[in-house]
């Protein structure tokens, strides 16, 4: 017997959103649909709990390639719903037993969900990036972990394996000062960008075995732009980027406000 | 402006060992548009907002997974995919 649950993937107060989402699928290939509820809108899809029920999606969050591929259509139902109006991404595995308790739940969070809405209407979010260029790259030096031996030893001056330390400490002391340095840098221009727009939002610095990304990662912020002042915004960031060669600087976007969509979102 | 208009791709764990860094140093700023497909979206900066943003609504009308700890759920996924896939790199004195 197979136990039907409903998907939750945005919520949002446009009427219209209805006709955006015709043709429009969800993270089970299913159609979505629209809950209503006191003004506002939630967009759901039907899915089968076998799959994406609590058990079901402890073990399938584990799995990396089911993770990408349902990530990809919650963001693209996400997506379809931003291009009617202002839209409150839900965060990913939000399930629920039926429709009347997904209105039951816009009911009870209508204050928060309202004052999201406003907050992000007209506005977008923009994702930034910063890497150091210089940096230790991992593997500079291959041979190094063979140096074991020389600890034991009670070492003179004169040794070679002490000159070696040595110089392999005041490397370490240098690289140590560029990474701060390049923190630094990093920092004004998050103050920079983040005087330019609406409001700021910090994600921990990645995961470098997923972004495959062997340089160092020195900031990850999300900021919400006006759509007006999204080229004034790019164009900020390719001048800051442009005035610290020893920084790289990735912009993507725009994204729907994933990151400022809930209460907690901190503000510039 | 860059032509590269490959990248950044969607990184795949698979390839992670395999991405060049150094390609892009002519250029300071990298742009890249997330699309309704995924085309073009890296999936590390999706599952930054997907996991670690969007509107958290807990209590009872949810199932329980809303209490998980997703990032840190799929941060083992990550790792033990990567596991496989990758061999691992030769250890690198942390120091």
């Amino acid at each position: 017997m197979t136990e039907r649950g409903v998907w939750a993937y945005a919520v949002t107060q446009e009427p219209s959103v209805a006709g955006q989402l015709v043709g429009v699928t969800g993270v089970a290939t299913e159609p979505v649909r629209t809950v209503e509820a006191g003004g506002l809108v939630a967009v759901v899809g039907a899915v089968d709990l076998t799959d994406f029920g609590e058990e079901a999606l402890r073990r399938n969050l584990e799995d990396l390639t089911w993770l990408e591929a349902t990530a990809r259509r919650h963001h693209a139902v996400i997506d379809a719903v931003a291009r009617s109006g202002a839209v409150a991404p839900l965060r990913l595995a939000t399930v629920y037993r039926d429709d009347q308790r997904v209105a039951a739940m816009l009911a009870e969070r209508r204050a928060d969900f309202t004052a999201a809405l406003s907050r992000v209407r007209g506005r977008t979010e923009w994702g930034v990036k910063i890497f150091a260029r210089s940096g230790a790259g991992p593997g500079a030096e291959p041979g190094e972990d063979s140096t074991g031996g020389g600890s034991g030893e009670g070492g003179g001056t004169g040794r070679p394996g002490t000159a070696y330390l040595l110089r392999r400490k005041a490397r370490l002391s240098a690289q140590r000062e560029a990474q701060r340095e390049t923190v630094n840098q990093a920092e004004e221009v998050h103050a920079v960008l983040t005087g330019l727009v609406e409001a700021a939002h910090r994600h921990p610095p990645q995961n470098p075995q997923l972004s495959g990304e062997r340089a160092q990662m020195v900031l990850n912020a999300a900021y919400l732009v006006d759509a007006a002042r999204d080229d004034a915004f790019a164009t900020a960031v390719s001048d800051l980027g442009g005035r610290h060669p020893d920084l790289r600087v990735d912009l993507t976007g725009p994204w729907p406000p994933y990151s400022f969509a809930d209460a907690g979102g901190e503000r510039p | 402006v860059t032509p590269e208009t490959g990248r950044p791709s969607p990184v795949r764990v698979e390839r992670a060992a395999a991405v060049p860094v150094e390609e892009v140093s002519a250029v300071p700023v990298e742009r890249s548009s997330p699309e309704p497909t995924g085309g073009s979206l890296a999936l590390v900066d999706l599952l930054d907002r997907v996991l670690g943003c969007g509107v958290v609504v807990t209590g009872e009308v949810t199932l329980s997974i809303a209490g998980v700890d997703l990032v840190q759920v799929s941060l083992r996924a990550l790792i033990s995919s990567v596991r496989v896939a990758v061999e691992d790199r030769p250890g690198e004195g942390e120091v």
